[in-house]
């Protein structure tokens, strides 16, 4: 690849032009993250009257926590669960939508639209849909011979969360699955349909492996979403319950530190959060985009 | 239309001079819906009754957003003069000393009058300390009692004009409104694993809930209330959810709960007195009773008061200008007027805050005119409390109840026994509790 280079003469201009974006950064980013990782290490009253420095004891006996424990644990399952429903949904559809020659565009518009839809109005959606005593899917389980009762079984809660969360991921994935696949050179798919390859292994074999830098990159998105952005779909829908099957880490971290008003515990656990991402974020930098390789 | 204009304009300066001239008071609350309504216009008859002070009400959501909130604003030096806190916040409210001005001492240093006996006294009792000075001013405070359709009685054919007296009596007509099929369900609870299906029911039948008076003694105190009466309440409630006698509306507060009771799937909704309003509004198409809580026959033959709910108005620390002090002092005192009292109290279903407003209730013959309005005043005020029914105070009470609720949620789903769910949250609740001493004490 090439790329530009650009000389400055003056030695203020680069940092003249680079300040909005610092500052910005500084203020909005750095600081909050500064204040989390200084209140971690402090016991403190919840009107702040008080404070003593308690080194590493809120992150010790947060790893002594079932609880804490426990939220690891559906994180992981949902992280996992809406990843995989996302992407796997979405690939369908991207795969179904590049099939069709007239009405793609059509199609994409209308597939885009749950990307617009704000996370809280979203759980809400959901929560209405399923909701035991007046929801229209409880009533046709019903008939199937189950009673779907997410305010007691942790089993539903944790599919309702997850199929809520997935929804709204779909668009995302689709549209970069589409674009990837419009960039698969057409030349391929038909040389391998002359070698005698069907259609599903024409995509297995050819088309798949061609996707895996947009396959990737989408997994690691998926993942920080289900992980960070989805705290208005829990608050909406069960709240952490029941009995803590849904209490994912960022909603644990709201409900310690402002309905608890825990502060020191939950700053710890931000700061956990904050690792994670930058576990995360190297993992796609370093990692996924020189590995993967057509 | 240039005169026009410029009279406008006029008009809008001088409003705003006038407005100026009256030092503004600041007043977090946590009342939606009709409660609102009804709140916006006590303070601003408080407004028009004089020109020195304006209460400015501002609505901040649910209480512990309220609360939430009250605490950020604090923190950055930009807090109300008045917040109105849930009482399972007290605890934590009692604890920040330095944030609070106490009700007593903020009449007292603006020499307004003050008469701590003429309240209810369970109602102030809660939110004393533990020399009896009264901390909060209280504002609205409920009590749970029974709500049932008269119509779905009669057509299970049980008489219409009797409540079940005990939880026995409960199961016994709930079993027969399901069988006979008046109602899906027989009834429900809102606060299920909390206010009304554990605190209250330890304070009626008598049962600790924690040690030191629960917790009236002091930040030391533990959970007690993971006795054999509670486990077997538990086992019991499982027991008729399974026969589809009782069902479950959610957690904290109940969602489902009211909705199911208007909607005729069951028969009987347990919750606050504050309600009251709601469910005559809601009841459409049949014929609500009021009752009070039932209790627990086979642990005491005579049931204690029942304790209260709601919030009360705490004045925070650290307004800039000592006016503002004199003009919340004010507003409390306009606020325990018997007229204003009993004017909220009988609009809202929260019980009359002092036993003048009572009187003047019963003066006015509004009991008479409506029955069942005194059930909760009744209720709360049975017997002699002991220092089981006196009332709570712990501190994060609210995490409390959470982990509480999911603890009832495993009995529910018949993972864990009442026994085994009440204990586990007992020793999660005690850690709690020891945290919250450990950052409130020196």
């Amino acid at each position: 690849m090439q790329t530009k280079r650009t000389v400055f003469h003056s030695r203020v201009l680069p940092y003249f032009l680079l300040a909005p974006q610092l500052i910005i950064t500084l203020i909005f980013f750095v600081w909050p993250a500064a204040q989390a990782i200084w209140q971690s290490f402090l016991r403190q009253d919840p009107f702040g009257l008080k404070a003593t420095f308690v080194w590493f004891a809120n992150y010790t006996r947060l790893l002594d926590d079932p609880d804490y424990l426990n939220a690891l644990g559906a994180t992981f399952v949902f992280s996992v669960g809406v990843t995989v429903l996302s992407m796997g949904l979405s690939l369908l559809f991207a795969v179904c939508v590049n099939r069709v020659l007239r009405s793609g565009r059509f199609y994409t518009t209308l597939l885009v639209w749950p990307y617009a839809v704000a996370p809280a109005a979203a759980g809400l959606l959901w929560w209405f849909m399923f909701n035991p005593s007046v929801g229209i899917i409880p009533y046709l389980l019903s008939f199937l011979g189950y009673e779907w009762n997410h305010r007691l079984h942790t089993g539903d809660a944790m599919v309702l969360i997850i199929i809520a969360a997935a929804w709204k991921q779909i668009s995302y994935n689709f549209l970069f699955f589409v674009a990837g696949l419009q960039s698969v050179p057409q030349s391929l798919t038909e040389a391998a349909a002359i070698d005698g390859a069907g259609p599903f292994k024409r995509f297995w074999t050819v088309v798949f492996p061609l996707l895996s830098p947009t396959t990737f990159f989408l997994a690691v998105i998926n993942i920080t979403y289900a992980m960070f952005d989805t705290f208005g779909i829990v608050d909406a829908t069960t709240s952490g319950g029941p009995s803590q099957s849904t209490n994912i880490l960022v909603y644990k971290v709201y409900a310690d530190g402002f309905i608890g008003l825990n502060l020191g515990p939950s700053a710890a656990q931000s700061v956990i959060l904050m690792l994670i991402v930058v576990v995360l974020t190297v993992v796609q930098f370093r990692w996924i985009e020189r590995k993967v390789q057509y | 239309m240039f005169k026009k204009l410029s009279m406008a304009a006029i008009a809008v300066a001088l409003s705003a001079t006038s407005s100026l001239a009256a030092t503004e008071v600041t007043w977090w609350h946590a009342m939606g819906g009709e409660l609102g309504k009804k709140l916006e216009e006590v303070a601003q008859k408080f407004n028009e009754s004089q020109s020195d002070y304006k209460v400015v009400p501002v609505f901040k959501g649910t209480y512990p957003e309220t609360l939430t909130a009250a605490i950020a604003a604090f923190r950055a030096g930009q807090q109300p003069a008045i917040v109105q806190v849930f009482e399972v916040g007290t605890g934590t409210m009692m604890a920040a000393k330095g944030a609070v001005y106490p009700v007593y001492k903020l009449m007292a240093d603006n020499k307004e009058p003050w008469d701590p006996k003429g309240f209810l006294a369970p109602v102030v009792g809660y939110y004393s300390d533990a020399q009896g000075n009264i901390l909060s001013m209280p504002f609205n405070s409920s009590t749970p009692i029974m709500y049932y359709n008269k119509d779905v009685f009669q057509k299970a054919g049980l008489d219409p004009e009797v409540a079940p007296k005990t939880w026995a009596e409960l199961a016994t007509m709930g079993k027969k409104i399901v069988d006979s099929g008046a109602a899906p369900c027989g009834f429900t609870l809102s606060y299920a694993a909390t206010w009304v299906g554990l605190e209250n029911y330890s304070a009626i039948q008598n049962l600790p809930y924690g040690t030191l008076q629960n917790g009236f003694g002091g930040l030391k105190t533990e959970f007690k209330f993971n006795g054999k009466e509670q486990a077997a309440f538990w086992d019991n409630l499982k027991k008729q959810q399974d026969a589809k006698v009782f069902k479950y509306g959610g957690p904290g507060g109940g969602a489902e709960t009211a909705p199911m009771f208007y909607a005729q799937q069951c028969a009987v909704y347990m919750g606050s007195s504050a309600s009251r309003a709601g469910v005559i509004n809601n009841a459409k198409g049949f014929k609500v009773g009021f009752a009070p809580m039932p209790y627990d026959d086979t642990v005491t033959k005579e049931p204690k008061n029942s304790i209260i709910g709601g919030a009360t108005l705490w004045t925070l620390n650290g307004q800039k200008n000592p006016d503002v002090y004199k003009g919340v002092a004010k507003f409390f005192t306009y606020l325990s007027k018997p007229e204003v009292q009993a004017d909220w109290h009988q609009f809202t279903g929260y019980l009359p805050i002092t036993n003048a407003a009572y009187e003047l209730g019963q003066k006015q013959g509004y009991y008479e005119k409506n029955p069942g309005s005194d059930i909760a005043i009744k209720q709360i005020t049975r017997g002699t409390p002991s220092e089981n029914s006196k009332g709570l105070r712990f501190g994060n009470l609210t995490q409390i109840r959470d982990l509480i609720d999911q603890q009832f949620e495993t009995v529910l789903s018949g993972k864990k026994t009442g026994q085994q769910a009440l204990d586990d949250a007992a020793k999660a609740g005690n850690a709690i509790l020891r945290e919250f001493e450990a950052s409130n004490s020196n």
